[in-house]
């Protein structure tokens, strides 16, 4: 460097900045270091995240299934011929599997071991023997090969869950049932399907009958009851709001709530639902319309929110076109804000919809977590909702049940990503910029 | 049945609309000119006259009816049974009803039982079919009234728009109510609970264990209500949260509005959001399945004793939750400081990151600190990571490997299941929401505050 036409100060403070050059040039490495390594460290998380589910999740989607041939045999299923519904419907299916799996196993002797070999099978192979017959009662007296849900266990090992090396006491698979399960894999009785079970059974203790209808209808009665009412009183507040009201104390004062609202712990919803609607209105618990009420009064403030800005974003110049045609306000309202503000609020909407479907902790309290079989039929059946399902199911010790839990969230995710990229679309199509 | 009532209801209020439209048409004789209001208006407004007393009426009646019915039954009671306590009372309801829906009975039903079932069953069939016959009467009364004052001078816009008007008025309305009713239904339930526990000792107490005995000679449960360890263990998991978020997530916005090219941010930044969108739910599961099970086994590699349910991995995680709400609300106020200052600041000859911190973050710092209180109070409020990943029991600790217990996950314990009203216990769930609605209510007043009151204006 060339200090030599410098005054003497001006090269001195030269100097002194050259000097420290180097320490913060360093300095300025390693902070933006920093930077990278955060938004590494969260890009990371998110993969981690889904990595996880995911590999947790996909074995939940395939179910092993034994193939058995079934003798349906008159004398224990209709001993009197007469093909009554009735009597079809209580006889003893179980026996139609155990019998099959004896004829497999001729040389299994003994209470204990039966009980074992009786295991493979899943409880809800009868029930599946039973919808069959019911059907088409023509199948009785004939033998029939079915393919029939193995146990959760079978499942498992089949899957890869469980280590036949370990010791007998450290597996829930016992080592005479491993014998049974080769041979059947040996002779190609044994095969992997499609898990329909997943996807049209309500809840259930035996994770191979379990499934997220019941959930997923829940979820969607109680989505709709919060639709209903959050919307159009959504948008009708943001209108009042930015059309309508005076500035003054009363709408600051809903405007405060609203901001208030928005920033309330979700629980805190919960003990509302619980002591006004449960308590004092008595209405029934674990019930979708509770739960909707209750998600209703959580999502309003978000629909409000995105409706005033999209109400924000229509052009004053609209307004007063509209008005002085001879519009009302009301029709002005109606016939030209609405229309133009509509995406902005559908879009606001979905994405408190997609807020509401992920909700979990108010349901707890209002009762939505009991243990429902039955797929529910309306709006006051017990149901329960998928995140709620998947909570339970999280509880549960069995590796069939991690899987399925994770399939659970599998299917709920898909459900919030496209209603995100639902919200998303309608915002770049319909997005106007005056 | 109901279901159909409301289609009944609906169909008729579509009909009335053509009704009340035609009808306006005709007693002008098809010149619009002479009426007040656009015909549509008129049908609007017999549908209204239609559907609105029917459907105020069907809601309060859907409302009230079982209490009435209840009461009205109990009334009709063997007075041994009117004599029972409330509690008992109760269950002599509810078993009641469970013998109505005919499903499974606590104890066998008397003959008493029976007969008030039979009188319940009795009194629901006339109440629906008087609901029937109401509805229906309010409904056509409601569509004649309308069309018989419908006249060419009927000022029916006014009276649509009116009614709209109302609609709109009653919906904005709801924040405020939805506010009074969180307030009262927790501070009514929580001054009953403190009169059968003092405040002092459920602010100051360090013992918690909520179990209270059912009978006199019942041993273990004692029922302490000393809420301090919640408080700690709440303040200990937000801490590490915030501690694992407020760096990642800062640095993350700084970053990318500051160092990186407009591609990457474009991809980036929605990657990090997603984070915020997916159900904390997800998260605990995540959390409890496996972020717990690495961080036991990590520290059992480096010789500590790590608790399966260590606060440790309930804070990572909840950390991670939090990211995307630290880093975009201080991408906002980042993005919202002007380039001027940027540029003066080169121009000086400082680096980007003596910018960053001597410039862009001083600026930016009310906005960041009400970012980060905003953040915290989320991460107090976050229920189902905690319930899933944090344990029950409520040690008073600062270790961050040992199992802790948070305000919320004693709130959802409390309250889920079936739980009678009275206890002591499930009055203890709401005392332990007034405060995290009190907390959660004041960090965001400060945040508020702290960005009304330190906020730079630039022009």
């Amino acid at each position: 460097m060339n200090n030599s036409n410098l005054t003497p100060a001006a090269a001195n403070t030269t100097a002194i900045v050259a000097a420290g050059l180097k320490h913060r040039h360093a300095a300025e490495k390693r902070f933006k270091l920093y930077g990278l390594i955060a938004i590494t460290l969260g890009l990371l998380s998110v993969l981690l995240l889904f990595v996880d589910i995911i590999s947790k999740g996909y074995p939940a989607f395939q179910q092993t299934f034994v193939k058995l041939e079934i003798k349906f045999d008159e004398a224990s299923l209709d001993p009197t011929g007469s093909r009554d519904p009735q009597v079809l419907a209580s006889a003893d299916y179980s026996a139609l599997v155990k019998a099959a799996l004896r004829e497999l196993f001729p040389d299994v002797a003994g209470r204990e071991e039966r009980r074992a070999l009786y295991g493979l099978i899943s409880s809800g192979a009868s029930f599946q023997l039973q919808d069959m017959v019911l059907k088409n009662p023509a199948l009785i007296g004939t033998t029939q090969s079915v393919w029939v849900p193995a146990a959760a266990t079978v499942d498992t090992f089949i899957k890869g869950g469980i280590d036949r090396d370990t010791t007998e006491i450290n597996r829930s698979l016992k080592d005479n049932q491993i014998v049974w399960i080769d041979k059947l894999v040996a002779s190609g009785a044994v095969e992997k399907q499609f898990n329909k079970a997943l996807f049209t059974n309500g809840d259930s203790r035996e994770p191979e009958l379990a499934g997220i209808r019941g959930a997923l209808m829940g979820s969607i009665y109680t989505l709709l009851v919060t639709m209903a009412l959050s919307f159009p009183m959504g948008v009708a507040t943001a209108l009042y709001l930015e059309e309508f009201a005076a500035k003054n104390r009363w709408s600051d004062l809903i405007e405060v709530n609203i901001n208030n609202l928005a920033a309330v712990p979700s629980i805190i919803y919960g003990l509302l639902g619980l002591a006004v609607y449960l308590q004092f209105f008595g209405l029934p618990r674990s019930a979708p319309l509770v739960g909707g009420l209750v998600l209703t009064l959580m999502t309003l403030p978000i629909i409000i929110i995105a409706s005033r800005a999209a109400l924000k974003s229509v052009p004053p110049s609209i307004r007063e076109a509209a008005l002085g045609m001879g519009a009302s306000k009301m029709q002005m309202v109606f016939h030209h804000v609405l229309p133009l503000a509509m995406p902005g609020m559908l879009t606001g909407a979905i994405i408190g919809m997609a807020h509401a479907l992920g909700e979990t902790a108010p349901l707890l309290m209002i009762g939505m977590v009991a243990f429902i079989v039955d797929i529910p039929h309306g709006i006051l059946d017990p149901a329960t909702v998928l995140p709620v399902q998947i909570y339970l199911w999280a509880d549960l010790p069995e590796r069939a049940f991690v899987e399925r839990t994770s399939a659970a969230i599998m299917v709920l995710l898909a459900f919030l990503i496209t209603m995100n990229a639902v919200a998303v679309i309608l915002r770049r199509r319909f997005e106007r910029r005056w | 049945m109901l279901s159909y009532l409301i289609l009944l209801l609906l169909i008729l209020t579509t009909v009335s609309y053509y009704l009340g439209r035609s009808r306006s048409l005709a007693s002008v004789s098809g010149r619009t000119q002479d009426l007040h209001s656009l015909p549509s208006y008129y049908g609007f407004f017999t549908a209204l006259w239609c559907g609105l007393p029917a459907l105020i009426v069907f809601v309060f009646w859907i409302t009230f009816q079982p209490t009435i019915i209840t009461h009205l039954v109990v009334a009709g009671m063997p007075p041994e049974i009117q004599g029972l306590p409330e509690a008992q009372l109760n269950l002599a309801i509810n078993d009641l009803k469970n013998v109505v829906s005919g499903n499974i009975v606590s104890s066998n039903p008397n003959p008493a039982m029976l007969a008030a079932a039979e009188h319940y069953k009795n009194l629901q069939t006339i109440s629906s079919a008087a609901l029937w016959v109401t509805v229906l009467a309010l409904a056509i009364g409601g569509i004649a009234y309308a069309r018989r004052s419908i006249a060419p001078t009927l000022r029916a816009r006014n009276k649509v728009e009116m009614t709209i008007m109302v609609f709109f008025i009653a919906s904005s309305t709801i924040a405020i109510f939805t506010t009074i009713g969180i307030v009262l239904s927790v501070l009514f339930e929580s001054l009953r609970f403190f009169q059968k526990v003092p405040v002092t000792e459920f602010l100051f107490g360090l013992q918690w264990s909520p179990q209270t005995a059912l009978r006199a000679d019942q041993a273990g449960s004692s029922g302490a209500f000393g809420a301090v360890p919640l408080f700690t263990g709440t303040l200990l998991i937000s801490a590490i949260a915030m501690l694992v978020a407020v760096p990642l997530g800062l640095m993350s916005a700084l970053y990318l509005s500051e160092y990186a090219a407009p591609k990457f941010r474009a991809v980036a930044k929605p990657i990090l959001e997603i984070l915020a969108g997916i159900p904390t739910v997800v998260y605990g599961f995540f959390a409890a399945l496996t972020v717990a099970p690495i961080v036991r086994d990590t520290g059992h590699l480096l010789g500590l004793n790590v608790a399966s349910e260590s606060a440790l991995a309930a804070g990572l995680v909840m950390g991670i939750m939090i990211i995307p709400f630290v880093s975009s609300l201080s991408d906002d106020v980042i993005n919202a400081v002007p380039q001027a200052m940027r540029d003066g600041s080169y121009a000086l000859g400082a680096t980007r990151s003596e910018t960053i911190t001597r410039v862009i973050l001083p600026a930016a710092l009310p906005g960041i600190v009400a970012a980060i209180l905003l953040a915290a109070s989320r991460a107090i409020g976050e229920t189902m990571i905690v319930v899933m990943a944090a344990g029950m029991a409520a040690n008073l600790t600062a270790n961050p490997l040992q199992a802790v217990t948070t305000v919320t996950v004693q709130i959802a314990t409390l309250l889920t299941g079936d739980q009678e009203f009275e206890s002591a216990k499930t009055l203890a769930a709401f005392a332990l929401g007034l405060v995290l609605f009190t907390v959660t209510l004041a960090l965001n007043a400060i945040a508020l505050h702290v960005v009304r009151k330190y906020r730079e204006q630039y022009e």
